[in-house]
């Protein structure tokens, strides 16, 4: 605490008063001037309402929806690896080892693995379709523990087994299913694959880890060599580990697959991948982010030309309290407050409608309904600062009257 | 010792040509009187008031408030002077609607950062003072033209203010309302409220015991102190 008295001090001692308004007293005028116009109040905070609506429903949609995706993600496991062929050292594409399955399998922490392998072979609803009509399903040869190391489902029938494995059945990807017009798999139902009928045995549900496998057909590896003469090695080994080895098991994946040639292999996990797209959707919501701000905008606009002509109204007013004692900060501070509570409270009407069309959209979907916190916490703080801004000119307006001539024209 | 002191105050308002509200004004009210300002309209009164109550600062001359000069005081510290010495009531009672007549009353106090439970026991106090304790709680709509002046001059007088300023205080009120608060005004200046009425109503203002007579921004004649 300062000893000194400074000039100012020792004039305000001679006065013995100065002019002060409570904190309180000051947000008590704001609800005052506020509450006395009720009507002008509701269509004055609307456009921040609606604002903060778009950016509290915006955020909330996207974010529900984000949370749903990631839930699903987690539910299908995030200890999935795929190993694929990458580039080779002269630049063409490498090539898997076919005893890479085996290896892969020997690494401790990993539960099971399986391959798919390349066949040269289209498949057709019968032997009378043209061949470039090849409808983009791609043929695999594929081993039975598969559908296991997926953790996948089929719709219908069963996958292949050691027995379907050798003969020509195959089981067909959820999307290959529906391009070939195939609804049933009780193995009465052949398609024309690589010029042999090959019996549909299984199809499979989407796969979200393996999404190439949807529009796929299936055959086991004893009957691609067998009939379709295709001695493929690997295109792609999944690879389930112990959860808490994910890491380590990535790390000694390449060398175990391709000890000569580590550097051929590429390790993805495809958890990753969909968690990185899941938060890459947001991006999208910028469009109706900005939608929300201009919105807010708008909104500040329309409190700042109502407060001006409140001013102007309420000019008497301004005169009387500068009468009883207001100081010119002291109507400025009053009038913003206003500002800000208009906005405020149109701000705490649009977080609710927002919170609201959140639940009824993700309801909808049978989605949770993430409205975070932080979001209803900014977007409030931003109605607030948007109200505080506009309220500063005619803050300054009603501060810069003459009280005698606002008392005069009245 | 006096409540009120302007000398050679003038006010000029910028034109082309400039406009002389009032021009070399020197009166000087002693604490307890209560004077009339009369004159036609245009004749200065309320500028001389608005000078006198600091809502305005004199082109020239000197303003002192309780012996007090105040024409050199920042704005800050003329609200000051304005929230504890002077109390001011106007023609239209500038009451606020949604607030009872104690609020209203109570409101006279908020300038000096005063709690609101002191502000209501003051305004209960000044609005006995003025006959309307009955009524504390009824907002303005629900009171007569002469309650809600009364209501304004209970607001001025809440504070204890050296003087109070009345600007046409019966002017929007009947005749018979008008000498209520006539009445009223004088038995507040029995009781020591130094009082100044500006009115063109000379039916009032010859009830009064000081009259200063105004013209042209000038004055021309005052009856002379009474104390």
């Amino acid at each position: 605490m300062s000893i000194g008295i400074r000039p100012g001090q020792r004039r305000r001692q001679q006065t013995g008063h100065r002019s002060r308004l409570r904190p309180a007293d000051t947000w008590a005028l704001a609800v005052l001037g506020v509450a006395g116009r009720p009507v002008r109040a509701l269509l004055s905070a609307l456009g921040i309402s609606l604002g903060v609506a778009t950016l509290v429903a915006v955020l909330g949609i996207s974010g529900s929806s984000r949370a749903q995706l990631i839930a699903r993600i987690d539910a299908l496991g995030t200890n999935m690896l795929t190993v694929t062929p990458g580039q080779s050292l002269t630049g063409g594409q490498a090539v898997l080892p076919r005893t890479a399955p085996v290896m892969v399998r020997r690494i401790a922490p990993v539960q099971s693995a399986a391959a798919i392998g390349q066949v040269d072979a289209n498949v057709y609803r019968n032997d009378r379709i043209p061949a470039v009509n090849t409808d983009a399903i791609t043929v695999y040869s594929a081993q039975t523990s598969l559908l296991h190391t997926l953790q996948g489902h089929l719709a219908r029938g069963r996958f292949l087994n050691p027995a379907t494995a050798r003969l020509p059945a195959v089981v067909l990807g959820a999307s290959a299913a529906a391009a070939l017009g195939v609804d049933r798999a009780d193995g009465t139902i052949q398609v024309w694959l690589g010029n042999h009928w090959f019996a549909v045995v299984g199809i499979m549900a989407p796969v979200p880890l393996a999404p190439e496998l949807d529009r796929a057909a299936l055959v086991g590896f004893p009957v691609a060599r067998r009939l379709l003469g295709a001695y493929g090695s690997p295109v792609e080994i999944y690879v389930r580990t112990n959860p808490v080895s994910v890491a380590a098991v990535t790390g000694v994946l390449a060398a175990t697959v391709d000890p000569p040639a580590p550097q051929n292999v590429t390790i993805s996990n495809p958890a990753d991948a969909l968690t990185a797209r899941a938060d890459a959707s947001v991006a999208f919501q910028s469009l109706f982010l900005g939608l929300g701000a201009i919105a807010l905008l708008i909104g500040g606009i329309g409190i700042a030309n109502v407060m001006v002509i409140s001013v102007l109204e309420r000019r008497g007013e301004i005169g009387l309290r500068r009468a009883l004692g207001a100081t010119r900060p002291h109507i400025a501070v009053q009038f913003i407050a206003e500002s800000t509570l208009l906005a405020l409270a149109g701000g705490a009407g649009g977080a609710i409608l927002g919170g609201f069309a959140t639940a009824v959209y993700a309801t909808a979907r049978h989605w949770h309904t993430v409205v975070s916190a932080p979001t209803l916490a900014a977007a409030l703080a931003v109605a607030v600062a948007v109200g505080a801004v506009a309220g500063v000119y005619p803050a300054l307006r009603a501060a810069r009257l003459s009280p005698a001539e606002a008392l005069r024209t009245v | 010792m006096t409540a009120l002191e302007l000398t050679a105050a003038t006010k000029q308002h910028p034109g082309s040509p400039p406009v002389t509200a009032l021009r070399s004004v020197t009166l000087t009210i002693g604490e307890g009187e209560f004077v009339a300002l009369v004159g036609p309209s245009g004749s200065g009164k309320t500028t001389l008031l608005a000078i006198a109550g600091t809502l305005e600062r004199p082109s020239s001359g000197h303003v002192r408030i309780a012996g007090r000069p105040v024409g050199h005081l920042p704005d800050r510290e003329l609200a000051a002077v304005r929230a504890y010495r002077i109390g001011f009531v106007f023609q239209q009672f500038f009451l606020v609607p949604t607030l009872s007549a104690r609020d209203n009353v109570a409101s006279g106090l908020l300038y000096r950062g005063m709690p609101a439970a002191q502000r209501r026991r003051a305004a209960a106090d000044a609005l006995a003072a003025v006959g309307l304790s009955h009524r504390a709680g009824h907002r303005p709509g629900e009171l007569s033209g002469g309650e809600q002046q009364r209501t304004a001059i209970a607001r001025a007088l809440a504070g204890r203010p050296a003087v109070i300023l009345a600007d046409e205080p019966t002017g929007s009120l009947d005749t018979a309302t008008g000498r209520e608060i006539l009445a009223l005004l004088t038995a507040l200046n029995a009781a020591g409220s130094t009082i100044v009425v500006a009115t063109h109503d000379s039916e009032i203002a010859d009830a009064l015991p000081r009259i200063v007579r105004l013209r042209d921004g000038g004055i021309e004649s005052d009856s002379g102190s009474t104390r």
